[in-house]
């Protein structure tokens, strides 16, 4: 990342969250975020447990709609439509439909391999097998996984290793190509070398969707964002470029996070 | 007691205490020595516990088990004389040597039909509501504390609803159809419970990974809660089942007959459209109906038959029960999270 860093005005917007509050019932898990997402780019949400992370990332996907008792204030706005997602006019089925998420433990449906990845494509009411074969095969391989399961495709997805099985997640995710990715703490119940490859993949998948991930880790968030926000307790504490934020953060509260001397 | 000398053997080398300066340094050696005797003791007394509750535990289940065993096999004794071919194939009898229980079982069998038709569809239908759809307010915990207390109210209360609303209201009569609908009712909390829970054992982490996918509820429904849940469903229908086959009280109230001595139509007809739906309209018997009423005998040869059909009614709640632990190995094996 030595190049110089363009300017953030001419950097094309995927989307923008706008005076955002979010309740859980009484409890404000979230105060008055503004945050851009610049597309095809890696922007990752650091901070310490319970800081609002999560609930953020969820709100993107109205994620919060299937629990009572949740909600949201503001706006987060989609480009180039400009549409509200949080808006209630706006169904959150069409929301799932254009942004897809990869959960902290990875979920495989107790499916074959093909029909976990199919299943996106399924509910869009895609059944020609021909589709769904090619569609299949190019999320499992941009998912770095095609080659080692397109003999096995017909397999139970439970008898993949836990790095598989997330990487099954996110071909899942990709299968229906999907203007941003979510991914909540996607490597957390991993080990290191499938937390490697993921990574890995997060920096490739750039090329192709915008991404926005939740992490524990700040050496992931380091690695793999072009962007990083660092929240606490509900709110937007600092937002830059990952390298700004880590080598010279403005806030003297992000460089206590940073450098571990708090949470 | 072989094991100690090793035990000790592995606490700190002496020398890593005995640095503290003082020469009498096995102090602390010693120390820990009684300590473990005292920890010994401590795990001793606990352990004599775990004995005392197992051998309760044991007494307990083989207390059970043997009672069951004792009626099983003195049924299967006293009856074993009438346990032929013909017994299946005989309709009751005013001799006792003649009388059979085809009028019996084929009614039983109908019944349940009638009650797994009606049972299931509903059960699972408002379970999977109660689950999925029902907005969590005091309504819905209202709807749900009755369940629960449905599934205990008394089957002879439910034969009583029955008699006034399948037989006088609805004009039913004392049919097939009538046992049918009473039984689906008692066995439906049953199911709606067993619906529930197995619907309740799916991870949330599953569920939101299909509705992050865009799925409607009802397309996770229909492609994986029911899928995922139908072991257990299966399993909680075939325990209400074989509930129910042994119901007596509430046929009973809806007025079966004891004695009868001919077969329902058969659903199966030689004309178009080769289905027919009289026998639901049929006078009928059941199992448990015909045991009562050979017991009610004097004459002990009746007795012989009430003890082999007893016989055969249980074999079929075992059979059902057997049924219900292969369909959930079955499930299970191809389901984890």
């Amino acid at each position: 990342m030595a190049e110089p860093k363009p300017d953030l005005d001419t950097l094309p917007l995927k989307a923008q969250a706008s005076a955002l509050d979010f309740y859980y019932g009484d409890f404000q898990a979230l105060k008055k975020i503004d945050m851009p997402i610049y597309e095809k780019r890696v922007t990752a949400l650091i901070g310490p447990s319970g800081c609002g992370k999560s609930t953020f990332l969820r709100c993107f996907n109205r994620m919060h709609d299937l629990y009572p008792g949740n909600r949201y204030v503001g706006e987060i706005s989609l480009h180039p439509d400009n549409v509200n997602l949080l808006d209630k006019s706006v169904d959150p089925i069409e929301v799932r439909m254009r942004l897809s998420m990869v959960f902290q433990k990875p979920n495989p449906f107790p499916k074959t391999i093909f029909e976990n990845v199919a299943y996106g494509l399924r509910v869009r009411g895609v059944n020609r097998r021909a589709i769904l074969e090619e569609k299949v095969e190019e999320a499992l391989r941009a998912a770095a996984l095609w080659n080692e399961v397109k003999d096995r495709l017909q397999d139970m997805a439970f008898n993949l290793s836990g790095g598989q099985q997330q990487r099954l997640c996110i071909a899942r995710a990709l299968a229906t190509e999907p203007e941003i990715l979510l991914f909540d703490e996607p490597t957390s119940a991993l080990d290191p070398i499938a937390t490697a490859s993921i990574e890995e993949l997060i920096t490739e998948l750039k090329q192709r969707v915008t991404i926005l991930i939740v992490t524990h880790n700040m050496q992931q968030a380091a690695r793999v964002s072009d962007f990083t926000a660092y929240m606490y307790i509900g709110e937007l504490v600092e937002f830059g470029w990952t390298d700004d934020i880590f080598i010279k953060p403005k806030n003297p509260q992000t460089e206590a996070y940073i450098t571990g001397r708090f949470g | 007691m072989k094991q100690s000398p090793r035990s000790l053997r592995s606490l700190p080398p002496r020398g890593h205490v005995s640095t503290f300066g003082r020469p009498g340094g096995t102090d602390m050696a010693r120390m820990a020595r009684k300590d473990i005797g005292e920890i010994r003791g401590i795990i001793a007394r606990a352990k004599r516990l775990d004995v005392i509750f197992g051998v309760a535990g044991l007494l307990a289940l083989g207390l059970g088990l043997l009672t069951f065993a004792t009626l099983f096999v003195d049924m299967a004794l006293d009856g074993y004389s009438r346990l032929t071919p013909d017994f299946f194939t005989e309709f009751p009898s005013r001799r006792a040597e003649r009388a059979g229980i085809l009028s019996a079982w084929v009614g039983t069998t109908l019944v349940m039909l009638v009650t797994a038709c009606v049972a299931v569809p509903l059960g699972v239908a408002a379970g999977i509501y109660l689950e999925e759809y029902a907005p969590r307010n005091w309504v819905t915990d209202i709807i749900e504390i009755n369940i629960a207390n449905l599934a205990g109210v008394p089957s002879i209360i439910y034969g009583l609803l029955a008699l006034g609303l399948f037989v006088y209201e609805f004009s039913l009569g004392q049919s097939i159809l009538t046992a049918g609908l009473t039984l689906a009712l008692l066995i439906l909390p049953v199911v709606i419970v067993a619906t529930r829970e197995a619907i309740r054992s799916i991870p949330s982490h599953i569920r939101e990974g299909a509705y992050a996918l865009g799925a409607t509820k009802w397309q996770v429904v229909q492609h994986h809660i029911l899928p995922y849940s139908m072991g257990g469903i299966m399993t909680g229908v075939i325990i209400g089942m074989a509930r129910a086959i042994g119901e007596t009280a509430p046929i009973i109230t809806i007025g079966a007959l004891t004695f009868i001595a001919f077969l329902p139509a058969s659903p199966v007809t030689g004309t178009f459209p080769f289905l027919s739906f009289e026998w639901l309209q049929s006078p009928f018997t059941v199992m448990p109906i015909q045991i009562f009423n050979w017991t009610s005998r004097p004459d002990p040869n009746f007795h012989a038959n009430a003890a082999a059909a007893g016989f055969v009614l249980v074999l079929m709640t075992l059979t059902m029960n057997g049924l219900a632990i292969w369909l959930r190995y079955r499930i299970r094996r191809n389901i984890k999270w």
